[in-house]
């Protein structure tokens, strides 16, 4: 696909770096010189110098004849205008970031006025991503497939759990539900597990379970449930603004730590039921004196990630049950698992993920069959969703008799709203929703693609 | 300096290298050149067997950084005319090693200028290989690797290896996909080149003829198969369709581009283009009236300018007479025209036109900033501000080229021949013209150079094709010291 992106900054590159890994035929446009320089030199794409909103450069990258246009400067203004000119032009599919809190219900409503195919909205996406962690705090991370009915949740295994010295086999007898566990991060080795694989402690699984069951499942993996009633949110960021809307809805209790008086003030005007302290987040002190011990959960939100990690690592080892950190270069976060961060978010990578699924949505209507994709385990591990159509072979013949690639497993199959997780005897038909879990090494873009037809 | 990735590359080029000698193989055995049938077949196993073993190579880090790019081109063309050289000598043709590899050097490098005395004589297989090396180093051997070998997914590291091979200040991609624009050049080049070869033979030049030709017109480099080059075929037609492919070879491969995707005004529009034929017709005219005095009539006169024109500024180095014997002032014009060369994004060699337009744009704005010292001024080239980095690479790349010229000139120099001979055999191979004057000039050739000079144009071919960069910075030992 013909993709047009205008803007080159952080969420921008990020995006264009994905799409460009899938093949696209990407042109970007940034009016700074020097970051396209930097992108046309680590990326095979076209770059434009000039302003995106103006006829001419919009001429210059093609946009008429694209098939998609990401708008994703840091400004609602300009991405809208950029949208307006690019479906004008003959641009079918526009989709404009929003960043400004007040503009994005309105831009709901006049979505179509707009020619909007989608808005993306960096915070509310890391809210909402931030929000489904803290419902159920024993997890890692939470994404969700088939329409939600699947969840595919990361659990890190500790000493104590029942599950270390466990074969992957026996597991259903122990917990007494079906499961899947689609990936193990050991180290840094990931591991797609056979059923003889044995857990051990540290172990970061990736597990898919109807969403019907997950509560179950919390309870089942004995996980010391804590419910988080407490939320001590430091900086007090837009991502901050959405996350205490969804909190105080559920009567979680929310303090949110800010430096800026004035930015103090707008939260205070905007949430009356939560408690704004005004000061500095990072010191320790206050941390203490505002009694970070006694909260159940510390979400580091401010712009800069050396803070969030000290004041997660600092909750950490003061016992907080639950730390989630937001970070904005991904590329480091394989170096803090280790270091008691907690869970850890990405709003551009959420940002790129969102887009991403959208782009295959797209190639979906233009003959592929990827459905969503979902990154797990640090991105090592991708979950596709895929449907069954009457060109996929093997419809009707048994897992335990189909040969698959290596590394590639079938982790849930969903026929007629009903979710399978998969055994031997379970089988694929014309229909089916079918997710799939592998290593990120290589892309699938058909379900064809699993199969191994070498013998 | 990654040198696995490296490595891994060239072996690619010297297996495409390898499948690029397989017509000249067929031809030897279709002909019964068994010499030259057995030093193709030595070759071909050779490098399949080199490639081979270099395309294995793993590299553990694959990004190509500027420094491997630079690395990457230099190697590839060095070992490509060595292996190049091979058939020449096997088959005994050319004795001397170092004549074959100045012979190859020569065809990749579309220089042209040859040291065989007796062209005519040479087996046709060989011939034909020679021919071929114009073509395949006219668009450049890299960029057809990029063209066909799935190097990398997604990440932009090859655009630096096709910026470092391909002449002129700035590479710009016609699409998104550095694969696809490698393949729509070569697609424009390819069919322009079959063009011409139908063209020439609606003229009556023999099929074989008419490929060999259109290789060398295509590459702009100049390999004739005849001793009296073009002029051996007496058609006015003949002569006038290769001159007139020479000036199109000539033109930034952009502009078929934008013609291929109807966007016909801004090709025209282009500042490049319009300077590139503007210096033609001025040429053609001063020549045309300067030599008036040797041809029969007008027409000639022109007819002959023009040919010669076309190819000394496109660096072809074809010649339908002996310009060596014209008057002086147009025996300095085609010397000055050596210089200046094909416009940027051809293959065409010389300092190019876009270089010499910036160039000229910065010259006036000095001359104004003097008078008003208080003015502002930009560059500008197609209402793009050129900027500050821009000119000074071009200025440090005219230092490097006057510098490279003038050491050239004293090695040269101990041959102890005239002036004409040693200036025009240098501008000649750094600019990749093929014939000069003196000596050198249309009916002479280079044989009579001492082994010393022949190493030392060979290298100025080379410097001057990759446009000096790659190959000083293949040898500067700051680019292979361990990256800290």
């Amino acid at each position: 696909m013909r993709i047009v992106i205008i803007g080159d900054g952080k969420v921008g590159y990020n995006l264009t770096k994905q799409l460009a890994n899938e093949n696209h035929d990407i042109v970007v446009i940034d009016s700074n010189p020097r970051v396209l320089r930097e992108s046309s030199d680590n990326l095979d794409i076209m770059v434009i110098h000039g302003n995106g909103a103006t006829l001419a450069v919009q001429r210059k990258a093609d946009v008429g004849k694209s098939d998609l246009l990401i708008a994703a400067t840091s400004s609602d203004e300009l991405n809208i205008l950029c949208c307006i000119l690019a479906k004008k032009l003959g641009c079918r599919n526009t989709i404009s970031r929003v960043i400004n809190r007040e503009y994005a219900e309105q831009l709901q409503l006049l979505r179509d006025e707009l020619g909007l195919s989608m808005t993306v909205n960096l915070d509310l996406i890391s809210a909402r991503e931030i929000f489904g962690l803290v419902q159920f705090p024993s997890f890692l991370k939470r994404d969700s497939f088939a329409k939600g009915r699947v969840e595919l949740v990361e659990y890190k295994i500790s000493s104590d759990s029942h599950l270390v010295g466990l074969r992957i086999d026996r597991l259903e007898e122990a917990l007494r539900m079906k499961i899947l566990v689609c990936a193990v991060e050991r180290g840094d080795k990931i591991i797609i597990p056979k059923g003889s694989f044995v857990f051990d402690e540290g172990d970061t699984i990736a597990v898919t379970a109807p969403r019907s069951d997950l509560a179950k499942l919390v309870k089942k993996l004995d996980i010391a449930n804590h419910k988080i009633r407490s939320v001590m949110i430091v900086g007090g960021s837009r991502i901050a603004a959405y996350l205490t809307d969804d909190l105080l809805k559920s009567n979680v209790k929310v303090k949110i730590i800010e430096q800026n008086p004035a930015r103090c003030r707008e939260l205070a005007e905007m949430f009356s039921d939560a408690l704004i302290i005004c000061g500095d987040g990072t010191s320790q002190s206050l941390l203490l004196e505002e009694g970070i011990k006694e909260t159940d959960a510390v979400i580091s939100l401010t712009n800069i990630d050396e803070e969030n990690m000290l004041v997660s690592m600092f909750a950490d080892y003061v016992g907080v049950p639950k730390t989630i950190t937001k970070i904005s270069r991904s590329e480091y976060s394989q170096l803090l698992s280790e270091k008691g961060i907690g869970s850890m978010i990405c709003p551009k990578q959420l940002v790129a993920n969102e887009v991403l699924r959208y782009v295959r949505a797209m190639e979906n209507t233009l003959g592929g069959s990827v459905l969503t994709l979902h990154r797990m385990v640090g991105d090592k591990v991708e979950a596709l969703e895929f449907i069954a159509q009457a060109a996929t072979l093997h419809k009707g013949v048994p897992l335990s008799k189909l040969k698959l690639k290596e590394d590639v497993l079938i982790s849930s199959i969903t026929r007629s709203g009903k979710i399978i997780i998969p055994q031997g005897r379970d089988f694929i038909q014309e229909g089916d929703t079918v997710i799939v879990v592998t290593t990120a090494e290589r892309m699938f873009s058909d379900l064809n693609d699993i199969f191994d037809e070498t013998v | 300096m990654n040198i696995r990735i490296v490595l891994n590359y060239v072996g690619h080029i010297l297996r495409i290298e390898g499948l690029s000698m397989f017509p000249a193989l067929l031809i030897a055995l279709y002909k019964g050149e068994h010499a030259s049938f057995l030093s193709f077949a030595v070759t071909i196993a050779l490098l399949a067997l080199l490639g081979t073993v270099a395309v294995r190579i793993k590299a553990g880090d694959k990004l190509i950084y500027s420094r491997e790019g630079f690395a990457v081109v230099a190697l590839s063309w060095i070992s490509l005319s060595f292996f190049g050289a091979f058939p020449f000598y096997f088959s005994g043709e050319i004795p001397s090693f170092l004549d074959s590899f100045f012979e190859t050097v020569s065809g990749f490098t579309t220089t042209g200028s040859s040291i065989l005395t007796d062209v005519e004589a040479m087996p046709m297989s060989l011939l034909y290989w020679r021919s071929f090396t114009n073509w395949l180093g006219g668009m450049g051997v890299l960029v057809f690797m990029l063209a066909i070998v799935p190097m990398s997914k997604g990440d932009g590291s090859p655009l630096r290896i096709m910026r470092a091979e391909s002449p002129g200040p700035a590479v710009e991609k016609l699409v998104p996909k550095l694969r696809y624009t490698a393949r729509i050049l070569y697609i424009i080049y390819i069919s322009m080149t079959l063009i011409e070869i139908i063209l020439l033979l609606c003229g009556g030049m023999p099929l074989f003829d008419s490929v060999l030709h259109s290789f060398g017109t295509a590459g702009t480099g100049g390999f004739s198969i005849k001793n009296a080059s073009i002029g051996a075929y007496d058609s006015v037609y003949l002569q006038g369709v290769i001159s007139v492919f020479m000036l199109l070879f000539g033109v930034n491969f952009n502009f078929y581009y934008l013609i291929l995707i109807k966007e016909i005004r801004p090709a025209f529009k282009n500042a490049e283009l319009r300077l590139y034929l503007s210096i033609v017709a001025v040429s053609v005219a001063a020549i045309a009236i300067n030599t008036r005095s040797l041809f029969e009539n007008t027409f000639e006169a022109f007819h002959h300018s023009l040919f010669q024109v076309s190819s000394i500024i496109t660096t072809t180095g074809y010649a339908t007479t002996d310009f060596d014997l014209w008057p002086q002032f147009s025996r300095m014009l085609l010397l000055a025209l050596m210089i200046v060369g094909a416009c940027a994004g051809s293959t065409g060699g010389g300092i190019k036109v876009a270089r010499l337009l910036i160039l000229i744009k910065a010259m006036r704005n000095s001359i104004q900033k003097m008078i008003h010292p208080r003015s502002v001024k930009l560059v500008k080239v197609n209402g793009v501000v050129v900027e500050k980095e821009v000119l000074a690479e071009i200025n440090v790349y005219l230092t490097f080229y006057t510098i490279t010229m003038l050491i050239s000139l004293l090695g040269v120099s101990l041959d102890d021949f005239n002036l004409d001979t040693n200036i025009s055999s240098v501008v000649s191979c750094l600019n990749n013209i093929g014939p000069g004057l003196g000596m050198v000039g249309p009916t002479g050739n280079f044989s009579q150079f001492s082994p010393l000079s022949k190493l030392v144009l060979s290298a100025d071919m080379l410097i001057g094709r990759l446009e000096i960069f790659p190959m000083i910075l293949l040898f500067a030992p700051s680019s292979w010291k361990r990256n800290i």
